[in-house]
C-alpha cells in the first residue's frame, strides 16, 4: 500500500533541508557578498574595523556560497586571446646562434667560413663555405641538443639539426615545439594573472583553452579596451648597446644587429645589437618615481646576476651610449657616465605620470613571453546587467505565479502539493548552484524559467496518470500508489533525453550558453527529484493522516 | 471546485484518419522552411559571421539617419543600425544596436575602432553610451559556427542512439525525424522573419529538441505498453489510443511551460527576446510534431507486434525502483 519507509522520509527531509538553507544566502545577496569580500579581505590583508563589521553581518555557521553572476549580468569584460606560441620558437632559435658559433668556429679548418642567413625566424640557417665538412658540421652542433622537458616527450631531444645543400638547418623538434608551446601559454597565462592582480580587480577569471588560447574575464572592469591595455602590451625590456644612429628605418644594420625607432626623439633611429646586455626578465623591482628634473620616469632594480651584467657592461663602455628599448622601441638611449654598480637605475622619457605607473606595473609584473591576438571580446556594462538582471526577476517570479496558480486550479489539492514542490525545487537549484560556484547567466535566468515550466511535466505525467487508474477504480490509496509507479517510465526516459541535450550544450558550449545548460541539467535533477519524491511523501502525508474513501485529482 | 480542463476527461479523438494531410503539411512547411533558407538566409549575429556589435543608450531621441551619417565617415564597411524598442525600458532610454563587419581577418575589434564611433556618436548625441560592446573576430566565428553545428548533430545522434536502446529502432527514427522537421522549421522561422541567429539561438535548438522529445518519449511510452496490453489492435489503434490517452499531459505540460516563457518574452528585456522567442515557437512545434508527426511516422514504418520475449514489463521498466 502507499508507504514510505521512515529511513527515507528522513533522507527526503534532509536533502529538502540541506538545499534550502544552501540556497539561503542568495536571499541576502549584498549582505553576503560584502561578508565573503571582507573574510577574503581579511585573510589577505589583515583585519580592519569595516571588514570585521562587514564579516559579523552574516552569522558564519551559516553557508555563504552564492550563485556567482556571469558578466552578462553583473557586467564586465570578455576577452579570448590566442598566444603566438610560434614567437617563442624564433627567440629560442636566437638565444641559440651564439653556441652553434662558438661550436663551429674550432672546425673552420674543416668547414671555413660560417654566416648566419636571414630568413624562417623559426629556424637557424647557417651556410658554410666548405660543404664538404657538413657531416663534422652537423656532429658538432648536434652536440648541442638536449633532452626535452617533458614527460610525455621522454628520451626525445629538443633540436633537429639537418644539412641542406651548404646550409646547416637548425630547428627545433616537434616534441620540443609542444613542450615550448605548453610552456610559453602558462607563462603567459600567469603574467597575465600577475598583471590583472596588480590592478586589483575582483574574481577574474583567467583559463586555458585548448593548446593556444586563454580566455580571460573581468567582472565590474568598465570595457575590454581597458582590459587590453593591461594585458596586450608585451612590456618586453632589454638594454642593447648602441651601434649608430640611423636615418631611417630601411638603413642596413649588418647582421646580428637591428634597427629600433626611437622614441624621445620623434622619427629618429638606433642600430642596436640583436643581443641584450640584460633583460627584464632580471629585474626584481619598478616603481614609478621622477629623474632629478621632477619629470616621470621609471626606477627599477636588478638580481644579482642582472646587476653584475649590468655593472660589467657599464664599467667597460663608459662614454659609449646604450638603448633602452620597451616592445622593440627604443625609449631613451643615455650615455654611460659612470659604472653602474649596485644594480639600480632609473628610466627616463616622454612619459606622464599614468604611463610611467602603468610601465612600472608591467615591468613589476613580467614580460609576456610571446605577443597576443585578441580574437573575441565583449564588454557588458554594469547598467545593462543590471536591467537584465530586474526584468529576469520580474519575469521569474510572474512565470512562477501563473504557473502556481495554473497547477492550482488543474489538480486541486495535488495541485497544492506540486507547488509546494515546485517552490522547493527552485530553492533546491539555487542551493545546488551555489554549492558549486556556477554561474547564473541571462540565458541561464531563461533555463530555470523553463525549469519552472518542465518541473510540473513529472508532476502532471503522475497526476493525469492517478487519474486514469482511480477510473478503474481500485480504491485511491492504490491509484495513487500505481499511478507514481507507471508514470515513472515515461518521467525517467523524458528526463534524460533533456539532460543528454543539456550535457551536450554544457561540452560545446561557452558562456552564457554553458550558463543554461547547467541550470537545464540541475533543474531537472531537482524536479525530478521533488516530483518522484517530494510530493509522494507529501501525498502520503496527507493521505496518512485523512484517509479518504475517494479522492478528486 | 472549479477546475481547468484542457481536454476533455475521455477523448476519442481519431489523430490518424487524416494522418497524410498532416505529414503533407509538414513536409509543406519544411519545403518553404528550406526555401527561405536558401534564398534569403539567416541573419546570422556576429558569433557566427564575425564582427562587432554596440549597443548604445542615450536619452535623445534616436534618429538611425544622423547615427549613419555620424558613422559613414569612419568608413567602417557594412553598417547596420536599429532602433530598439521594449517594454521595460524607462522613459528617456534610447537604446539602438550597432552592427559593423569584421575590420581584420582574424582578430576583434581594435580598441581606437569603438573609440571613434563614440566620438562620432557623441556629435549626434552627446550623453550617449556604449552600454555593450561585443566583438568577435573572423577566426573564431568560422569555430563557432562548426561547434554549434556540431552540438546539434551531436544531440539528435545521442538521443537516436537512446531512444534506440530503449525503445526500437522505428520508435527512434520517428522520433528523430520529429526532432529534424522542429529543427529545420524553426530555422526557417528565423531565416522568414530575418531574426538574428547567434548562440544562444542554438542553445534554444537545442532546448527545442530536449523538449520536443520528452513529448514524443511520453507518447511512445505509451505505445509501448499499450502494444503489450492489446496484442491484437491494429497499430493505427494502439497508435491513436496512446495519443488520446497522454493528451491532457501533453498539453497541460505545454501550457505551464508556455505561460513560463511568454512571461519571460514579455517582461524579460530585448537581450533574450530572440532566444525566448524560439523555444515558444519550438514548444508549439515540438507539441504538435509529437502528435501529428512522430507517431505517424511510427503508423508509416510499422513496430513489430510480439513484445512477449524481450521484456513483458516493458512499459514500466522502472517500476523495480520504489520511491
Amino acid at each position: 500500500m502507499l508507504q514510505i519507509d521512515t529511513w527515507k522520509r528522513v533522507l527526503i527531509w534532509s536533502v529538502l533541508v540541506i538545499g534550502v538553507i544552501l540556497s539561503l544566502p542568495n536571499a541576502f545577496y549584498t549582505r553576503v557578498e560584502q561578508h565573503n569580500d571582507a573574510v577574503t579581505a581579511i585573510e589577505r590583508q589583515g583585519e580592519t574595523e569595516e571588514r570585521l563589521a562587514a564579516a559579523e553581518s552574516w552569522p558564519s555557521y551559516v553557508p555563504s556560497g552564492l550563485v556567482n553572476l556571469g558578466l552578462d549580468l553583473r557586467g564586465g569584460a570578455h576577452l579570448l586571446t590566442e598566444v603566438r606560441v610560434g614567437d617563442a620558437y624564433a627567440s629560442r632559435m636566437e638565444a641559440l646562434w651564439p653556441e652553434v658559433r662558438d661550436a663551429l668556429r674550432p672546425l673552420r679548418s674543416e668547414i671555413g667560413t660560417i654566416r648566419l642567413q636571414q630568413g624562417d625566424p623559426a629556424e637557424l640557417r647557417v651556410k658554410i663555405s666548405q660543404p664538404e665538412g657538413m657531416a663534422t658540421a652537423l656532429a658538432e652542433v648536434r652536440k648541442l641538443a638536449a633532452p626535452v622537458v617533458s614527460v610525455a616527450a621522454a628520451g626525445e631531444t629538443d633540436i633537429v639539426v639537418t644539412g641542406e645543400e651548404d646550409d646547416l638547418v637548425v630547428r627545433l623538434s616537434e616534441a620540443e615545439q609542444r613542450a615550448t608551446d605548453d610552456r610559453t601559454l602558462s607563462q603567459t597565462l600567469e603574467i597575465i594573472r600577475r598583471r590583472i592582480d596588480e590592478v586589483g580587480t575582483r574574481e577574474p577569471t583567467i583559463q586555458r583553452q585548448g593548446s593556444d588560447r586563454i580566455l580571460i574575464q573581468v567582472p565590474g572592469i568598465g570595457s575590454a579596451a581597458e582590459l587590453k591595455e593591461i594585458i596586450g602590451t608585451t612590456a618586453q625590456l632589454t638594454f642593447q648597446p648602441v651601434v649608430r644612429r640611423a636615418a631611417n628605418a630601411e638603413a642596413d644594420a649588418g647582421v646580428g644587429n637591428e634597427v629600433l625607432p626611437s622614441l624621445d626623439e620623434g622619427d629618429g633611429f638606433y642600430v642596436v645589437e640583436k643581443a641584450p646586455v640584460v633583460t627584464g626578465e632580471e629585474l626584481v623591482d619598478a616603481q614609478p618615481s621622477f629623474d632629478q628634473n621632477g619629470r616621470p620616469a621609471v626606477n627599477f632594480r636588478f638580481n644579482t646576476s642582472g646587476a653584475r651584467k649590468f655593472g660589467d657592461y657599464t664599467a667597460e663602455n663608459i662614454g659609449e651610449p646604450f638603448a633602452i628599448v620597451l616592445d622593440n622601441e627604443v625609449i631613451s638611449a643615455p650615455v654611460i657616465q659612470a659604472h653602474i654598480a649596485g644594480g639600480s637605475g632609473i628610466i627616463t622619457g616622454n612619459f606622464n605620470v599614468e604611463e610611467s605607473t602603468k610601465l612600472a606595473v608591467l615591468l613589476r609584473a613580467g614580460a609576456l613571453p610571446v605577443g597576443l591576438d585578441f580574437l573575441e571580446e565583449r564588454t557588458i556594462g554594469p547598467e545593462l546587467g543590471q536591467d537584465s538582471i530586474d526584468a529576469g526577476k520580474v519575469a521569474c517570479m510572474v512565470a512562477g505565479v501563473a504557473v502556481l496558480a495554473f497547477m492550482f486550479f488543474s489538480y486541486g489539492l495535488f495541485g497544492f502539493f506540486a507547488n509546494i514542490a515546485l517552490i522547493l525545487n527552485i530553492a533546491m537549484l539555487f542551493g545546488l548552484l551555489s554549492l558549486i560556484g556556477a554561474t547564473l547567466t541571462l540565458p541561464g535566468i531563461a533555463g530555470i524559467v523553463l525549469t519552472v515550466g518542465m518541473a510540473v511535466d513529472a508532476n502532471v505525467l503522475i497526476f493525469e496518470r492517478i487519474r486514469e487508474e482511480l477510473k478503474t477504480a481500485k480504491g485511491p490509496a492504490r491509484a495513487i500508489e500505481l499511478g507514481y509507479e507507471k508514470a515513472l517510465s515515461a518521467i525517467v526516459d523524458a528526463n534524460i533525453t533533456t539532460i543528454i541535450t543539456a550535457i551536450i550544450l554544457f561540452v560545446m558550449g561557452s558562456g552564457p550558453v554553458r550558463g543554461f545548460a547547467i541550470t537545464l541539467g540541475f533543474g531537472i535533477i531537482t524536479s525530478v527529484f521533488t516530483a518522484i519524491y517530494v510530493t509522494r511523501l507529501f501525498v502520503t502525508m496527507w493521505f496518512e493522516r485523512k484517509r479518504p474513501k475517494a479522492i478528486v485529482v | 471546485m472549479m477546475r481547468i480542463k484542457l481536454v476533455p476527461e475521455e477523448t476519442k479523438w481519431d489523430f490518424f484518419s487524416k494522418s497524410k494531410i498532416w505529414l503533407g503539411i509538414s513536409m509543406f512547411m519544411i519545403v518553404i522552411a528550406f526555401a527561405s533558407f536558401m534564398i534569403q538566409g539567416l541573419n546570422f549575429g556576429i558569433d557566427f559571421r564575425g564582427g562587432t556589435t554596440v549597443r548604445t543608450e542615450s536619452t535623445e531621441n534616436i534618429d538611425v539617419g544622423q547615427y549613419r551619417a555620424a558613422l559613414a565617415e569612419l568608413e567602417l564597411g557594412d553598417v547596420v543600425i536599429s532602433e530598439v524598442f521594449d517594454p521595460s525600458f524607462r522613459e528617456d532610454q534610447h537604446v539602438a544596436m550597432i552592427r559593423i563587419e569584421a575590420q581584420d581577418d582574424q582578430e576583434a575589434v581594435q580598441s581606437d575602432v569603438i573609440a571613434a564611433m563614440l566620438a562620432a556618436l557623441q556629435t549626434v548625441s552627446p550623453d550617449i553610451k556604449f552600454t555593450s560592446v561585443e566583438s568577435v573576430g573572423p577566426k573564431v566565428s568560422g569555430e563557432l559556427i562548426k561547434t554549434a553545428a556540431l552540438a546539434v548533430v551531436a544531440a539528435i545522434g545521442a538521443v537516436l542512439v537512446y531512444i534506440w536502446l530503449r525503445f526500437e529502432w522505428q520508435f527512434a527514427l520517428g522520433a528523430v525525424l520529429a526532432l529534424v522537421h522542429d529543427v529545420v522549421l524553426t530555422i526557417g522561422v528565423f531565416s522568414e522573419l530575418q531574426i538574428r541567429f547567434d548562440l544562444a539561438i542554438i542553445a534554444a535548438l537545442l532546448t527545442i529538441v530536449g523538449y520536443s522529445l520528452n513529448d514524443t518519449v511520453v507518447v511512445f511510452d505509451r505505445v509501448r505498453e499499450n502494444l503489450i496490453k492489446y496484442k491484437k489492435l491494429d497499430l493505427k489503434e494502439v497508435l491513436n489510443m496512446s495519443i488520446n490517452q497522454t493528451l491532457s499531459r501533453t498539453l497541460m505540460t505545454s501550457v505551464t511551460t508556455l505561460i513560463a516563457l511568454i512571461a519571460m518574452f514579455v517582461l524579460g528585456g530585448d537581450v533574450i527576446r530572440g532566444f525566448i522567442f524560439a523555444m515558444i515557437w519550438g514548444i508549439f512545434v515540438g507539441t504538435y510534431s509529437s502528435i501529428f508527426v512522430a507517431s505517424a511516422l511510427l503508423n508509416v514504418l510499422g513496430v513489430k507486434r510480439d513484445w512477449t520475449k524481450t521484456d513483458g514489463n516493458a512499459g514500466t521498466q522502472f517500476s523495480g525502483i520504489d520511491a
